[in-house]
């Protein structure tokens, strides 16, 4: 059994920003490992790392990190270290100084700054540029700077808000391997993702978002199981939809297929969603069928199209 | 990217005992600080604000006669330049420019929360900041006032080397330093104080210039809360209320420089109470923008 020091807990967490949600009635408990923060603008992916990190207070509920508040700052900020999702540094620094000083804002002497700095830097592939002034970095660059601040001080809670933003494929893949490999250390990474199947193949957990909700969490498997048994809606504008109907028939996920009122659509109900998409994508390029495809959009709003949304790689659209 | 084993760092080169922490942690937030005030574009006011009287006295000088005669006027127009020039409005905006920039200006460059994610106590982070003001505008300011004072004696040669060394003057020009740094602080930590509430310091700061101006004719348990009401009692030599000005230098009830300096100490630890208070609740913001 884990000890419940060794989680991050969040007990009845709600933010409010004025009267705009932040996130509502969160209730999770996150083991070391690697943890996935999935959904769409706006979800609450953000401001649950910053309620996390302390950076915003809790509007009701109780956050803790390790055991730990962050009324003890000295204590945690430790432990955890957060790459925030804002692409800002200090006016006029350099990649070299902006680790460095706030290592020693730690507490940390000159040679133990210096030493962790260059680790840090070396780490994420930024010797080359470390003494150039980060106003002339690239995006990818400042990206790595930051997570080489976030990392410098060796945090057992590393928080990663969109991390992978602004990378090549080279840096990215690069990254997911870190991450995977700190997270097999035993540390926790939160890291968040508009889409699952970036991140999916790392995450130990997933945690699924919505407007402020909390729509699904645990392990990976166990929450695209959740989904599949959740068909979904999906209204399809097209030239033959009688035609398309009678493909689809033959598909086992599909669980209904209704013509709509105007009779130029059709109203499919599927379990799998990633499927349905590649055979339309099928019949639109089989030129025999002269099949005219005008509008795909899931056709109810509810939490299972946002499921859909994002477990499913085509993301809604073909 | 390369994966070394990792060893937290929280165990080892901390330094444990609380107090060492504070002073590491404060002295680092100096170095960060420090630079930075001494080099932002935008403090190029406060230099041209403190510089510009020894501009002025340097003209004076090269413009005036020598003779030992206009020794007493001369300070007399040093004190005039001190009082109204420098503690009412030099040092006073410069504080303003230089102490709501310190909170304003990491919010504005969204900086703020790399020292919130520190584990460092978001006192400590006040009062190293609000140190590290008072060091920058202290130093700019008794810097340009000490140059006034050094151009307008050394140009009366032998009398004036007499009046500062075996005279007044070495007194007077500690007492004016005295005073500079009072001010920065006083005044350093009202701006500070103001920045973490209000997001726009202009009419705060112009509330604030009213009250000091006119605190004279306040109650005097009100005039306590005013930086000038202490400041004008320590200044070596006190204005001749021979001009319109007499509002301004009236004093109503003095107070012994024994009081006037725990005085003004004391409200200026008042006021930074209340800002450690206040930065404890504060939440970042601009994240979502
Ligand atoms: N400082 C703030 N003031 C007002 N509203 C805010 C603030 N921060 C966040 N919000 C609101 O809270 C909700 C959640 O925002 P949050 O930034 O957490 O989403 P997110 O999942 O991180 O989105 P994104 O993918 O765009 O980064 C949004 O509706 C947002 O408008
Ligand atoms: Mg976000």
């Amino acid at each position: 059994m884990i000890s419940p020091n060794n989680q991050i807990v969040f007990e009845n967490v709600s933010k409010f920003y004025g009267e705009i949600l932040g996130v509502n009635r969160v209730n999770l408990s996150l083991p070391p490992g690697v943890t996935s923060l999935v959904g769409p603008n706006g979800s609450g992916k953000t401001t649950l790392m910053n309620l996390m990190t302390g950076l915003v207070q809790p509007t009701q509920g109780k956050v803790s990190v390790l055991g730990l508040t962050p009324d003890q700052p000295e204590e945690l900020f430790r432990y955890i270290g957060y790459c925030a999702q804002f692409d800002s540094f200090p006016k006029g620094v350099t990649g070299y100084e902006f680790i460095n000083s706030f290592l020693r804002l730690r507490g940390l002497s000159s040679q133990d700054a210096n030493r962790l700095t260059w680790e840090a830097i070396e780490r994420v592939g930024m010797t080359e540029a470390a003494r150039r002034k980060v106003a002339g970095y690239s995006k990818g660059m400042r990206q790595r700077m930051r997570l080489a601040q976030a990392l410098a001080h060796h945090p057992t809670v590393l928080v990663l808000d969109e991390p992978l933003n602004g990378l090549d494929p080279m840096a990215r893949s690069e990254s997911i391997a870190l991450f995977e490999a700190l997270g097999k250390q035993g540390m926790h990474v939160i890291v968040s993702s508009h889409v699952l199947h970036e991140v999916d193949k790392i995450s130990d957990q997933v945690v699924l978002m919505s407007f402020g909700y909390v729509v699904a969490e645990g392990q990976i498997s166990g929450v695209r199981s959740e989904v599949k048994e959740h068909p979904m809606q999906i209204l399809v504008r097209c030239s033959r939809p009688s035609m398309l109907a009678s493909r689809l028939f033959a598909q086992d996920h599909v669980v209904e297929a209704k013509l709509h009122t105007d009779g130029a659509g059709l109203l499919v109900r599927t379990h799998d969603a990633d499927s349905f998409y590649k055979l339309l994508s099928q019949i639109v390029q089989d030129k025999e069928d002269d099949f005219k495809l005008e509008a795909v959009a899931p056709a109810d709003d509810d939490v299972n199209s946002v499921y859909q949304y994002l477990i499913g790689s085509g993301g809604g659209t073909v | 990217m390369s994966v070394p084993a990792q060893k937290p760092v929280t165990q080892q080169a901390v330094n444990t005992r609380p107090v060492q922490l504070w002073v590491a942690q404060i002295l680092a937030i100096l170095r960060i600080e420090l630079k930075k005030n001494l080099m932002k574009k935008r403090n190029i006011w406060i230099y041209l604000l403190a510089f510009g009287p020894v501009v002025v006295i340097a003209l004076h000088v090269l413009l005036g006669s020598s003779d030992p005669g206009g020794l007493s006027e001369d300070t007399n127009i040093l004190a005039d330049i001190f009082q109204l020039f420098y503690l009412r409005l030099a040092i006073f905006f410069g504080c303003m420019i230089l102490f709501t920039w310190l909170y304003r200006g990491e919010v504005v460059e969204k900086s703020l929360h790399y020292y919130f994610l520190a584990p460092v106590r978001r006192e400590i982070l006040i009062i190293g900041k609000f140190l590290a003001g008072a060091i920058t505008a202290t130093f700019i300011f008794g810097l340009a006032f000490f140059c006034c004072f050094g151009l307008m004696y050394a140009h009366y040669g032998r009398a004036g080397m007499a009046f500062v060394f075996s005279g007044p003057g070495l007194g007077q020009l500690f007492a004016y330093l005295g005073v500079t740094a009072l001010a920065c602080l006083g005044y350093g930590s009202v701006f500070l104080a103001l920045s973490l509430i209000i997001k726009n310091p202009i009419l705060p700061g112009a509330a604030v210039l009213l009250w000091e101006t006119f605190h004279a004719v306040l109650p005097s348990l009100l005039q306590k809360f005013s930086v000038m009401f202490y400041l004008k009692q320590l200044c070596p030599v006190s204005l001749l209320p021979d001009d319109g000005l007499s509002l301004f230098i009236v004093i109503t009830e003095p107070v012994s420089p024994w009081l006037a300096v725990p005085g003004l100490l004391c409200l200026c630890a008042a006021i930074l109470i209340f800002a450690c208070f206040r930065i404890r609740r504060t939440e970042i913001s601009y994240l979502a923008d």
